[in-house]
């Protein structure tokens, strides 16, 4: 699996969406984005990536666009592409 | 007269600020308040769509202080779900935020201010108001029942004394919300605060945005409340490793905390000079009843503490006997001016008096150590607490049976809620029918099929053989 795929798939199984909702997609625009679901994400990134996330990154992750611009820091190198 | 609150006596003090810096001092409370409860006239029912802004604390304060009587609904309940409360209290008013209002056609806008606008629904009947009447809120969870419990304006200034006594509460307190301010945990919140001239911080904000914590370092936030998936999250958050100076406290209730999370809070408090104080209630008191102080927190882990000042616990063995000895597991009853007066399920019970008398069976089983500390061990009804909201199982089953027309029981444990069905094609329409009717996340959600819903000779389901599925 690519890493776009693994990254879209953490979206598409916690928020129960379909790929097509994804692009600019942002915290609390889906009702299962809110403070439990963004949990359940993060904790699936962090395992399909093997990484663990600085709380500062974890609360400034508001969309699916700016989740890839943090995956890809030098903290955690994950291209998304 | 003032039922609640003196806010005139804190004068310029900042009582209400919100994120955008928006801000209203008690003394402008106090004269906005008396200007919306004119212009609603006269003592009356009125609904409150709640959002945590100064315009729905506005309204509640306005309403609650100068005897018109709010039904505390959030902003974002479902739209059946309203309609059936609407219907079956038939309220004077709706006090609802301004871009809301055109989801009410043909109720005339009355008043506004701070962005919310008081709507008059035209319905006819009014149900006559017991007169100690203050308040009226749902049972956390709303599965569609018009079950509400009644608050008594005795009832609401006794908690608020009580938990600003033991939280030792002054005007230096800047409580941030966390909770919506429907639910009793977050009311409470502003009772007590209001008793004693802090400044509420306000944010629809949650714990998981940048936002909240700019909002929570620049406006000094002393304490916050969080119920047990609150400090699951804060600790996924690596909380501990925050700095957050002006935080002097941290309280849970809506549920009972894992004792590994109690310990490593309470571990965080002592360690940073900070209070930790796991509590105990729920809306048939009011909102307080136990308090574990917080010196004891670590000492006395997965306790929910003692009585709250003012209160007596007591607990009643199978027999109906009052247990004595310690480690004895009995069902807890509580005793307080707090108790609340009862429910209403429509209109023609807004009438009704004191049925409590001062004295709630909880539902809760538990125990007491030699030192006279509680320990909730389980519940005696079929209830669940989902991220904080109660979610009665026995109407989960009612909903689906009702929806789909088929044999379904509801199980669980805490934060997770299992539905069994005996047809493999309802399985994800039952689920998506329930997070649409609760609007929990649907991580809480399971829907397993099995063969058969085990029953007895009588008909009546054995819960206990579905715990295999999920236990």
């Amino acid at each position: 699996m690519t890493n776009l795929e693994k990254y879209n798939n953490a979206f598409i199984e916690n928020f129960e969406i379909t790929e097509d909702q994804l692009p600019g997609l942002k915290y609390q625009d889906v009702e299962a984005w809110d403070s439990v679901g963004h949990m359940g994400l993060i904790a699936s990134l962090e395992e399909a990536f093997d990484i663990m996330m600085d709380t500062d990154d974890i609360i400034d992750f508001g969309s699916y666009e700016k989740g890839k611009e943090i995956l890809a820091k030098p903290a955690y190198g994950v291209e998304i592409g | 007269m003032n039922r609640i609150w003196d806010l005139g006596k804190f004068a310029g003090k900042t009582a209400l600020l919100e994120e955008n810096g928006a801000e209203m001092s008690y003394e402008a409370l106090e004269t906005e308040s008396r200007r919306l409860a004119e212009a609603a006239g006269h003592r009356c029912l009125t609904f409150i769509l709640c959002r945590n802004t100064i315009g729905s604390v506005l309204g509640y304060t306005a309403f609650v202080n100068n005897g018109i009587v709010p039904v505390m609904v959030s902003s974002h309940l479902e739209e059946n779900l309203l309609e059936n409360l609407l219907a079956a209290y038939q309220p004077e008013y709706i006090w609802a935020p301004e871009d809301q209002a055109g989801e009410f056609p043909g109720m005339a806008v009355v008043y506004e201010a701070c962005g919310y606008a008081l709507l008059k629904t035209g319905y006819e009947k009014q149900y006559p108001l017991y007169e100690e009447l203050g308040l009226l809120v749902t049972t956390s969870g709303s599965t569609g029942s018009p079950k509400l419990v009644r608050q008594s304006y005795t009832n609401l200034r006794e908690n608020a004394a009580s938990i600003a006594e033991y939280l030792k509460l002054d005007d230096t307190e800047r409580p941030i919300t966390t909770l919506p301010m429907n639910y009793v945990y977050g009311i409470s919140i502003i009772n007590s605060h209001f008793l004693t001239g802090a400044t509420l911080l306000l944010t629809d904000k949650g714990l998981m945005q940048k936002g909240f914590w700019e909002f929570f370092r620049s406006a000094g936030a002393t304490s916050f409340g969080g119920v047990p998936y609150t400090y699951e999250m804060l600790f996924k958050l690596r909380f501990f490793r925050m700095n957050l100076p002006s935080l002097r406290t941290m309280t849970q209730a809506g549920g009972k905390i894992t004792p590994e999370l109690h310990e490593k809070f309470a571990e965080y408090a002592a360690e940073t000079g900070k209070n930790f104080v796991v509590m105990y209630g729920a809306a048939e008191a009011t909102s307080r009843m136990g308090y574990l102080p917080p010196e004891k927190a670590l000492e006395k882990k997965g306790s929910m503490g003692i009585p709250i000042p003012g209160g007596k616990f007591t607990l009643i063995g199978e027999d109906g006997r009052e247990i004595t000895q310690p480690r004895t597991t009995g069902e807890l009853v509580y005793e307080g001016k707090n108790v609340t007066l009862g429910y209403a399920e429509r209109g023609e019970d807004l009438i009704l008096g004191d049925e409590r008398n001062g004295r709630l069976e909880t539902g809760d089983m538990a125990q007491f150590d030699d030192d006279g500390y509680y320990y909730i061990v389980g519940r005696k009804k079929r209830f669940l607490k989902i991220y904080g909201n109660r979610v009665n199982l026995d109407e989960i089953d009612r909903l689906i049976k009702a929806e789909f027309g088929i044999e379904t029981a509801s199980a669980g444990t805490d934060d997770h809620l299992y539905i069994f069905v005996t047809e493999e094609k309802i399985a994800e329409p039952v689920r998506e029918f329930i997070i649409g009717k609760t609007k929990l996340n649907p991580a809480a959600f399971r829907v397993k099929v099995i063969p058969e819903i085990p029953k007895n000779e009588a008909g009546k389901t054995l819960y206990r053989e579905l715990a295999g599925y999920y236990a």
